[in-house]
C-alpha cells in the first residue's frame, strides 16, 4: 500500500540540474529502507521554479525540497521517508514557516500560499507538477478526456464553438486572435479533408511556457485538438514541435500511444462515429516556422516560408485544405472551458482579455521559472511578488515582452495591468509569454540590438525589407554602440523601422524592428547619451566604455596587471600617500576592455564609465 | 475507449492514487516515526492505517502521515488525529489492531475510541 510519493521535476530545467540523477538515487535509497512497497517515485512535469531545480515535493506532507543534490538524496529518505522527521535545511525557505499549534513540528505551509504561487492561477499548468504525464490514468484522474467525452456525446459541433466564443478566449500565441471566431471561420467550409495543427514552434528567446506545458500535461493537448477537430469538422491533426524539444517530443509521442490504445484517438471515439488522429511533425527550429501559413508550408514537406493571406488557412490552410492552427497554451485551455462552462473562464481577466496567461520570467529576477496569473495582475505583481524581486539589490528597469517581436515595459509603466489591449496601447505586445526583466545593469541600446541580432538570422530572406532592412538597422545599431553614432540615425532608425513593418509579408518581418521602436520611445536618452556623449550608462557598451584606476586607492598589489591578457596594465612612479607600492596605470590604447582587472582588484580601486 | 462509463472507471480507480497530493484530508492522522516509535512498533501501525484508510474508502477524507518524535517516548507508538474545528486526539500504545479498531470508529464512525488516548492512560 502506498503511503508517500514523492514527485521529482522532469521538466527541462530540472532534467539539466541533475534531476534524472536524484530520480535514480531515490529508488536506490527507498529500495535500501525497504519502502518500495509504501513509497512511490513518480516523474512530473515543471512545477515553476525553475531556478530551485532540481525540485522533489513529498507527499502527503507536500513538503517542498529545493537544489536536492544525489548526497542529500540518503539523507531525506532515512529522515524524511523512514523516520517522519522532515529534512529542514532543504525545504523551499518560502515554505518553512512554523505554523500553529495544530501542525507543531510540521513545516508544511502549503507550497499553494508561498508568494511565488499564491497570486497565480493554474488553468493551463494545472497538471504540470502534479501528474506523470507518461501515464494517461493519472490525466484521467483528474478529469481528462471528461471534455472530449461531453462534447462527443452530449454536444454539437456548433455548440462547442459556441462555448469557446462565449468564453472570450483569444489566441495564446501573441497575436490575440478570438479563438471561437477562429474555429467557427473554418467550421463552414467543405472540403475532403480539413486539419487542425497545433504551433508547438516556441522559438522566442528565453521563451518556454508550451514546452512545459506538452512536457508537463502532453495529453491536455491532445484532448483539445480532438475537440477543436470535432468543431471543426477534422480528422486528422498535427503538433508542429520543435526537435530541440526532446523530452517534450517524447512524452508527447508516449501520450499519443497511450490515447491510441485507450481508443482516444482513432476511429469512432465514444462510439460516436467521430474519428481523429494525430501526426507529429519535427521543426527544424527556424523561427519563422512559428508563423502559422511558413509553418504550414514545412508540414508540407516544403522550405518554410510564409505565404500570403488571404487566404487565410481556414478557406486554404495545410495542403490546401481548410485549416485551423492554435498554440499549445490556447488548446490547453479548451478541455477545462468546457468542463467548467465559458462563465467560468470569462470570470477570469479583464473586459476584452479573458481567462489567465503563462509567462517565463527570466532575465534580471530571483525566482526564474514559469508562473500563470489571471490577465489583468500588474507587471508590479508578476516581478516584486512573483518573482521575487530583482537579484543584488538592483533597480528594475525594463520588462522585455513578445521576445523579438515585442517591446519593452518601463519602470514608469510597472502598474499597468497586463492583458492584450493595454500592452499594445503602450506599443508592446503580450506576446507568447516571454518575460525577460533587465535592471540598470542593461544597456537598452545592447538589448535592442540582441534582439535584432535575433531576426536578421531569423529572416527568411523573401521579402527584401525585412531580409535587408534589418540588415541595416543592424549596422546603424553598430554604429551607435562602437562611438560612431550621429544624431540623424535615430531618426533614419525609425524611418526605416516603418518601412520594414508596413513592407513585410508575415509577422516576422512586420514586428521585427519592435524591440528598436520601443526602446527608443521609453530610453532615448540612452540612445542619446552613446550617440553625443559617446557614453554607455549602463556600462554594457565595451567600445564606449575606459577603465581607469584611482591611483590614490591602488596600494600596488599588481593583481590586475598579472591578470590583463592584453599587457595594458603597468607600474607607475607614483605613490599614494599611505602606500607602500607604486600604483598602476592602464593605457587605454592596448586595453581591450575585458574587465578582468576589475573583477580582480580587491581594493575597488577600478571603474568603468 | 468506447462509452463514458469505461472512462469513468479508469478515473475512479485512478483517484485515490492521486488524491494523496491534493493533501486536503479533513483529517490528519499522523504517526510518530522516529527511532522511539519505530523500535516500538509504529511501522505496522502507520501501514494498517495507510491499507484501512484506502480500504475503507477514505482517502479522500483522511491524509495519513508521519512525523518525528513529539516527546513521549514511554507512550510510543503514538498516533495524534487532527480534524479542524475539532481538539486534537492522541492515542498512545498503539497496534495494528487498536489502528484498525480507530480507523473504524473514530476515523469512519466520529466516535474518539477513548480507551486508547493519552487520558485512558494517565488516569
Amino acid at each position: 500500500m502506498i503511503r508517500s510519493q514523492v514527485l521529482i521535476c522532469g521538466g527541462t530545467g530540472c532534467t539539466s540540474s541533475g534531476s534524472p540523477k536524484i530520480r535514480e538515487e531515490f529508488a536506490a535509497q527507498i529500495e535500501r529502507c525497504g519502502l518500495t512497497d509504501e513509497v512511490k517515485i513518480v516523474q512530473t512535469g515543471c512545477f515553476g521554479l525553475c531556478s530551485l531545480g532540481p525540485v522533489v515535493i513529498i507527499y502527503p506532507e507536500g513538503t517542498f525540497y529545493s537544489r536536492i543534490t544525489v548526497e542529500d538524496v540518503k539523507t531525506i529518505v532515512e529522515e524524511h521517508l523512514l523516520k517522519g522527521r522532515i529534512v529542514e535545511k532543504l525545504v523551499y525557505k518560502d515554505t518553512a514557516v512554523t505554523e500553529d499549534e495544530n501542525v507543531k513540528s510540521q513545516i508544511d505551509m502549503a507550497l499553494s500560499d508561498t508568494a511565488f504561487y499564491k497570486p497565480q492561477k493554474r488553468v493551463v499548468l494545472r497538471n504540470c507538477g502534479v501528474i506523470d504525464p507518461e501515464n494517461i490514468d493519472e490525466y484521467i484522474a483528474m478529469d481528462g478526456y471528461q471534455a472530449l467525452g461531453k462534447v462527443l456525446t452530449e454536444m454539437t459541433p456548433e455548440q462547442v464553438i459556441q462555448v469557446i466564443k462565449d468564453s472570450g478566449l483569444r489566441g495564446r500565441g501573441g497575436a490575440g486572435f478570438p479563438t471561437g471566431l477562429k474555429w467557427a471561420l473554418c467550421a463552414p467550409n467543405k472540403a475532403p479533408q480539413k486539419y487542425v495543427v497545433c504551433n508547438a514552434d516556441e522559438g522566442d528567446p528565453g521563451a518556454f511556457m508550451d514546452r512545459s506545458v506538452l512536457e508537463g500535461d502532453p495529453h491536455v493537448v491532445i484532448e483539445a485538438m480532438a475537440i477543436c477537430g470535432y468543431a471543426i469538422g477534422a480528422t486528422k491533426g498535427y503538433i508542429y514541435v520543435r526537435a530541440e524539444y526532446p523530452i517534450a517530443v517524447k512524452r508527447l509521442n508516449i501520450a499519443i500511444e497511450q490515447a491510441r490504445e485507450y481508443g482516444l484517438l482513432g476511429k469512432n471515439i465514444f462510439g460516436s462515429g467521430f474519428d481523429f488522429d494525430l501526426t507529429i511533425r519535427l521543426g527544424a527550429g527556424a523561427f519563422v516556422c512559428g508563423e502559422e501559413t511558413a509553418l504550414m508550408t514545412s508540414i508540407e514537406g516544403n522550405r518554410g516560408e510564409p505565404r500570403p493571406r488571404p487566404p487565410y488557412p481556414a478557406v486554404r490552410g495545410l495542403y490546401n485544405s481548410p485549416t485551423t492552427e492554435n498554440n499549445v497554451e490556447t488548446f490547453a485551455n479548451i478541455p477545462q472551458i468546457i468542463l467548467n462552462g465559458p462563465e467560468w473562464f470569462a470570470s477570469m481577466g479583464t473586459e476584452r482579455s479573458k481567462g489567465t496567461k503563462v509567462f517565463a520570467l527570466g532575465g534580471k529576477i530571483n525566482n526564474t521559472g514559469l508562473v500563470e496569473i489571471p490577465m489583468g495582475t500588474t507587471l508590479r505583481e508578476i516581478i516584486e511578488n512573483i518573482g521575487g524581486g530583482i537579484p543584488g539589490g538592483h533597480k528594475f528597469k525594463a520588462a522585455q515582452t513578445g521576445g523579438p517581436s515585442g517591446g519593452c515595459i518601463p519602470e514608469s509603466l510597472i502598474d499597468t495591468p497586463v492583458d492584450y489591449d493595454n500592452l499594445t496601447a503602450i506599443g508592446c505586445m503580450m506576446g507568447s509569454g516571454g518575460l525577460i526583466v533587465m535592471d540598470d545593469t542593461n544597456c537598452m541600446v545592447d538589448m535592442a540590438k540582441f534582439f535584432l541580432t535575433f531576426t536578421v538570422d531569423e529572416s527568411c530572406g523573401k521579402c527584401t525589407p525585412c531580409r535587408v532592412g534589418t540588415k541595416r538597422m543592424m549596422d546603424i545599431l553598430d554604429k551607435i554602440t562602437s562611438g560612431k553614432g550621429e544624431l540623424e540615425d535615430l531618426d533614419k532608425l525609425e524611418e526605416l523601422a516603418q518601412y520594414i513593418k508596413t513592407n513585410s509579408l508575415c509577422g516576422l518581418g512586420q514586428t521585427a524592428p519592435n524591440p528598436v521602436l520601443a526602446t527608443l520611445k521609453f530610453f532615448r536618452d540612452e540612445y542619446v547619451a552613446h550617440v553625443v556623449e559617446k557614453r554607455c550608462p549602463a556600462g554594457v557598451c565595451k567600445d564606449l566604455l575606459t577603465f581607469t584606476i584611482d591611483k590614490d586607492k591602488c596600494i600596488g598589489c599588481g593583481m590586475c596587471s598579472r591578470n590583463c591578457p592584453a599587457n595594458a596594465i603597468s607600474k607607475t612612479d607614483y605613490t599614494a600617500p599611505g602606500h607602500k607600492l607604486p600604483s598602476y596605470a592602464i593605457d587605454p590604447s592596448k586595453c581591450v576592455k575585458c574587465g578582468a582587472c576589475m573583477s580582480n582588484c580587491r581594493f575597488k580601486a577600478i571603474s568603468k564609465k | 475507449m468506447k462509452s463514458l462509463a469505461e472512462l469513468q472507471a479508469i478515473k475512479d480507480k485512478m483517484k485515490d492514487k492521486v488524491v494523496l497530493r491534493e493533501g486536503t484530508g479533513e483529517i490528519r492522522v499522523v504517526v510518530g516515526m522516529a527511532t522511539c516509535g519505530i523500535a516500538a512498533g509504529a511501522r505496522p501501525v502507520l501501514n494498517e492505517f495507510v491499507q484501512d484508510v484506502n480500504e475503507e474508502g477514505l482517502s479522500g477524507k483522511v491524509t495519513v502521515s508521519q512525523t518525528g518524535c513529539i516527546g513521549i517516548c514511554q507512550y510510543e507508538p503514538v498516533v495524534e488525529v487532527f480534524e479542524a474545528g475539532k481538539e486534537k486526539v492522541t492515542y498512545v500504545k498503539m497496534n495494528a489492531e487498536k489502528a484498525k479498531d480507530v480507523v473504524a470508529r473514530h476515523l469512519r464512525g466520529g466516535q474518539v475510541v477513548t480507551e486508547y488516548t493519552i487520558g485512558a492512560y494517565q488516569a
